[in-house]
């Protein structure tokens, strides 16, 4: 372990380390909640200034052996996640005061899973980006049952557990069969070796459980039943988080270790794309569909956030550099127009699940006219229509497929978001064209929801106008 | 210096249009709206006379300069931009459309004074001559086409300008629906118009006139030519058809009337209807390489110039009469055309502006002194209230009349030649017909508004003479109409005395490598003129005849001819043939079929019977999440076995 070596990995260290002090000072300080508010935001912005230097200084550099990599995607990943943090951050304490699932672990466990993330995102071995998942889905099992006396929360942190061991199973058994078959874990020897491999059959086999594995993290079809129950049990604020830094994060740890391969051109290589197309074809439609079904909206946003698994992996099977891109592009747009849904969902929530049907959403436009026109931006933004990021996130996506002659995949793409037009816009119908049926409780959203919303909005336009900045830093 | 000035003569307009359009009602003064209005245009004016010097002082090849102010459209090989072309042919059009442009702005100030839509009136104007200008000067069909769209917009808006007025023809009740049907008509000939562009760019990938030009005079297509370029030559003529009034989609120009009268006279008799003329002229090398489309131009503009000016002379709205004078006249233009005589069509463009314009002024300023009367049985010895517009009115239709030595008879007197010369006597008799109708019912209508007895209510109606803002644009046009003609001078005064002719060579000379014009002897052209001059007499005196020494032959004539007179008053029945075999069809189709069935049953069936099947599929789906953990596993382990069961056998 070099200098250079913790250099590289600073923005980790840091964010780590933050962790740690945050729980010594839950632990021995009364009533810290506004102090470790604060530690994560600026332990958050820490990373984000350690990550950016390392973009700056050391851009594509390997460390720890190989085992991590610095700059470019990983820069961007990094910036999702501390962004995805800084923002929950900033809406948690409201809502979960409001909640009563107030409890100052939530911090910890955040910094954690977050430190995790970016470990994913920085792996260039099979190894770290496990150890990274692991420690992301230990703090999310927890945070999904942070409202310990509600019921609904205990059973999504259970059955999260359950599922996710399981499939933690086959990505680690994944891993050791390639090991098994090519004799590394390191990304770049996977593939360089790959070709000579005298069990290919071994090789892909545990290729396919990585992606099993890696599937369930990202709640693709069919390994996705988890995403609705616990996306509805866990706190609003924990959904918003772990529907878009922990998608982003098992993207991050897919892209790193099927990139090489894709590129390497081994043989068998079109039996996995194949694979991952119908993976993304059965997510996008079953995502959009069963949420055509949904009265809850909490609910909606998860089944949507399966088909958006859907989309993304549409660039995975793509397998090229528009793919890649596309995804990372796709991450960060969908990092602001989720995470600013789930806020608004957020803040007009009351306890024991109150106002989270659709029909609570009646004539918002008129008891809250701000929150309508925000929910309306984001509904959009997701259901894809310029100029917001949504739109620009699904055309990469989608040219990549083109790219890739699968045209064909790019359609049922196009088929699918037409199909969620219903559910999103037909929240904003519900929200500015019907009659509300009764009062709503009144509550203002704080100043720091107010700021979580007002950067999702900001991110949801900015990168939309301007694309091309995302797709830049993406490609150094 | 041409790059220097091009961009403000186009642009000059269009903040004139920004400023009146959105602050106009703030000004809250039209002296200033007007001034705004007048000098956009003006300043114009003066900048195109710099312009044209400039190019006077280059050798006739190189007067032809291109401008490119900004990229529009690049998508792989294909790029177009902002870019203009000033040469010969451009800058004739830029001198006409800025300079009398500026005389109707001018007494625009007069006549609108007082409307509660002074300002939007003046943002319109300078829209339009933006649009104009747009057409005229650019370099390649598309942006033409935005020119052409745009003066398409402006008339439209122009002619409705009054929307709230009631307003009578067939199936028009308001002054909207003749806006309105100007636009739908003017749209068949733009798709005409694409269509041709299609084709244009499918076989020669470009848009730019000079580069289509180039490929045309290459020699490939000649001789020949080709069916695809008939078909694009077709295209684009039906375009002008649709903006310069041809039969068959001539019948919006007449019920355009009812916009304000300076919009008639700048819009619908000076500028805009010339658009097609100048389309024409643009892409004469592809003319020229299609005799049947030559012979096609021929026969519709032959007809048109015949047929409306049969109509003229029965109609009594005094603006009616200058509206079917100017179908009449833009098929004479297009017999030039078609005869391959450019620069006779480009030169009866020009006079024609100067003495259209008057007579349309002097008509608003009769309408004007009359308080918006305008049926000309309702007029009559207006001579005495209004001498200035009478004396005007007079020289104007002195010139349209084709009397030696005003502007009209040159012009005019060159279609006729050249239509005797290149296509025989039989297009020189519908021409002179034509030419003799256009004399009578001129002076029908100068006799009957002027002259005679004072049909109107005295004590109602006092006619007043204009004042100045008015009168004296009616005296600068006045002196073009009578000076005009010397622009082009027939060949009998010498060599090179066609000033308009040798201006216009380098545009025209591609066009001409595929269609030698015949040239008669100075003879031939001496008994045509004088020919042509005696028919314009002759229509003169009989109308003098008819209306002055016996007042009540015309209605005798009508009554002994019951057939042709009804005819004639129902315009051929042209409107009717549309309102029955192409409006109430139409309507008729799309309420019983296409809505009733095809949108109502078989559309919406569609796509109802898509959302039911989609919605049923999620209530279905939502059946799989039983929230039992078990269930779920199962699932997961079922995804894992095809996977890889796919992995190792497939």
């Amino acid at each position: 372990m070099t200098q250079t070596d913790l250099l590289a990995g600073l923005a980790i260290e840091i964010v780590s380390i933050f962790a740690l002090i945050i729980m010594l000072t839950d632990a021995l300080v009364e009533r810290s909640t506004r102090l470790c508010e604060t530690l994560s935001i600026v332990g958050l912005l820490g990373g984000l200034a350690a990550s950016a230097y390392a973009h700056l200084t050391m851009p594509g550099q390997t460390a720890f052996n190989g085992m991590i990599v610095v700059g470019g995607m990983s820069t961007l990943y990094d910036a999702i996640f501390c962004g995805a943090g800084i923002m929950t951050v900033l809406l948690a304490r409201e809502y979960l005061t409001r909640v009563g699932g107030m409890f100052d672990e939530f911090y910890t466990l955040l910094m954690m899973s977050i430190a995790g993330m970016m470990l994913m995102g920085h792996s260039a071995d099979s190894m770290p980006m496990f150890v990274g998942l692991e420690v992301m889905s230990i703090c999310f099992y927890v945070m999904a049952g942070l409202m310990r006396n509600k019921l609904s929360s205990n059973e999504a942190a259970l059955k999260y557990f359950l599922l996710g061991a399981f499939a933690s199973g086959f990505l680690l058994y994944g891993i050791a069969l390639v090991y098994g078959s090519v004799g590394s874990t390191a990304y770049s020897a996977i593939a360089a070796k790959a070709l000579s491999t005298q069990f290919p059959t071994l090789f892909w086999v545990g290729i396919g459980m990585m992606i099993i594995g890696l599937g369930f993290k990202v709640a693709a079809f069919p390994f996705h039943q988890w995403a609705p129950d616990v996306y509805h049990g866990a706190p609003t604020v924990v959904t918003g988080f772990m529907s878009t830094a922990g998608k982003a994060a098992a993207f991050s740890g897919f892209v790193g270790f099927i990139a090489p391969t894709m590129a390497s051109g081994v043989p068998g290589l079109e039996k996995a794309k194949v694979i991952l197309a119908l993976l993304a074809v059965g997510s996008m439609l079953v995502g959009n569909i069963t949420a055509l079904a949904q009265t809850n909206v909490k609910r909606m946003l998860a089944y949507s956030s399966v088909a958006h698994a859907g989309y993304l992996m549409i660039g995975l099977a793509a397998g090229n550099a528009a793919g890649w891109t596309g995804i990372t592009y796709y991450l960060v747009a969908y990092l602001f127009m989720q995470i600013g849904a789930f806020a608004v969902v957020g803040i007009l929530e009351r306890e024991n699940g109150g106002n989270l049907t659709v029909d609570d959403y009646r004539g918002l436009a008129r008891r809250r006219p701000g929150l309508a026109l925000v929910m309306s931006l984001f509904m959009f933004s997701l259901t894809g229509i310029p100029p917001f990021a949504g739109f620009f996130g699904k055309y990469y996506l989608f040219n990549a497929a083109i790219q890739a002659d699968l045209t064909w995949l790019a359609i049922v793409g196009v088929v699918s978001s037409v199909i969620s037009v219903w559910f999103y816009l037909g929240l904003v119908v519900i929200m500015y064209f019907r009659e509300p049926l009764g009062e709503m409780e009144g509550g203002e959203a704080s100043i720091s929801s107010r700021t979580a919303l007002a950067l999702s909005i900001i991110g949801t336009l900015l990168i939309g106008l301007i694309p091309q900045a995302i797709i830049n830093i993406a490609a150094r | 210096m041409v790059s220097t000035f091009l961009p403000f003569i186009l642009l000059l307009p269009l903040a004139g249009f920004v400023i009146n359009g959105i602050f106009g009602k703030k000004l809250n003064s039209e002296r200033l709206s007007g001034l705004i209005g007048a000098s956009a245009v003006g300043i114009g004016f003066i900048l195109s006379v710099a312009i044209f010097i400039e190019l006077l002082g280059l050798s006739p090849d190189a007067r032809s300069v291109g401008v490119n102010l900004a990229d529009w459209i690049t998508a792989g090989q294909f790029s177009v931009g902002f870019s203009y072309l000033v040469d010969p042919l451009s800058v004739v059009f830029l001198l006409v459309i800025t300079g009398v442009g500026t005389l109707i702005h001018i007494y625009s100030m007069g006549y609108m004074h007082g409307d509660p839509g002074f300002s939007r009136f003046f943002a319109y104007l300078n829209l339009f001559i933006f649009m104009m200008l747009n057409l005229v000067l650019a370099d390649n069909l598309l942006l033409t086409f935005l020119g052409w769209e745009g003066v398409g917009l402006c008339s439209f808006l122009l002619i409705g300008f009054w929307y709230d007025r009631k307003f009578a023809g067939v199936g028009i009740l308001w002054t909207g629906d003749a806006a309105k049907k100007a636009f739908v008509v003017n749209r068949i000939g733009d798709l005409g118009m694409l269509i041709g562009m299609f084709i244009l760019f499918s076989q020669f990938g470009t848009l730019n006139y000079g580069q289509l030009t180039q490929v045309l005079s290459s020699g490939a297509f000649f001789p020949g030519g080709s069916d695809l370029l008939t078909a694009a030559a077709l295209c684009l003529f039906v375009g002008a058809c649709g903006k310069s009034a041809q039969i068959p989609l001539g019948v919006w120009l007449p019920d355009a009337m009812a916009g304000p009268t300076p919009v008639s006279a700048l819009i619908h008799a000076a500028t805009m209807v010339t658009a097609g003329i100048f389309l024409v002229s643009r892409n004469a090398t592809l003319f020229t390489l299609s005799p049947t489309a030559m012979t096609v131009v021929t026969c519709v503009a032959a007809t048109t110039a015949l047929v409306a000016a049969t109509v003229g002379i029965v109609q009594n709205d005094i603006k009616k009469v200058l509206a079917y004078s100017t179908v009449s006249q833009l098929g004479f233009m297009f017999v030039a055309l078609g005869v391959g005589a450019f620069t006779a069509a480009v030169f009866h463009v020009v006079t024609h502006a100067f003495f259209k314009a008057l007579l349309f002024l002097g008509s608003g300023s009769v309408i004007h002194g009359m308080h918006e009367e305008q049926d000309m049985q309702k007029m009559g010895g207006l001579k005495k209230y209004m001498p200035q517009t009478y004396k005007t009115y007079l020289i104007g239709a002195i010139a349209i009349a084709g009397i030696f030595p005003l502007s009209g008879f040159f012009s005019k007197d060159e279609i006729l030649y050249h239509a005797f010369n290149d296509s025989g006597p039989v297009l020189w008799v519908v021409g002179a017909l034509a030419a003799f109708c256009t004399a009578f019912y001129m002076f029908r209508s100068v006799y009957l508004t002027f002259d005679g007895k004072e049909r109107f209510d005295h004590h109602h109606v006092h006619p007043h003479e204009s004042p100045a803002s008015m009168t004296i644009p009616l005296w600068i046009l006045a002196v073009l109409s009578v000076v005009g003609g010397f622009l082009g001078l027939p060949a009998i005064f010498g060599e090179h005395v066609h000033l308009l002719h040798s201006w216009l060579e380098p545009v025209f000379a591609p066009a001409y490598k595929f269609y030698s014009q015949h040239h008669a002897s100075h003879t031939t052209e001496l008994v045509l003129m004088v020919v042509s001059l005696c028919i314009g007499i002759a229509g003169i005196l009989t109308a003098r005849r008819v209306y002055i020494q016996k007042p009540g032959t015309a209605d005798k004539v009508a009554a002994r001819f019951p057939a042709i007179h009804k005819l004639l008053w129902h315009k051929w029945y042209m409107d009717e043939v549309y309102e029955v075999g192409v409006v109430k069809f139409i309507w008729m189709t799309s309420q019983s079929f296409l809505y009733r069935i095809f949108d109502k049953k078989i559309i919406d069936g569609m796509l109802h019977g898509i959302a039911n099947a989609t919605g049923a599929a999620g209530r279905g789906l939502r059946q799989l999440q039983t929230g039992v953990v078990t269930n779920y596993v199962t699932l997961f382990v079922l995804g894992i076995l095809l996977i890889v069961g796919y992995l190792i056998l497939g």
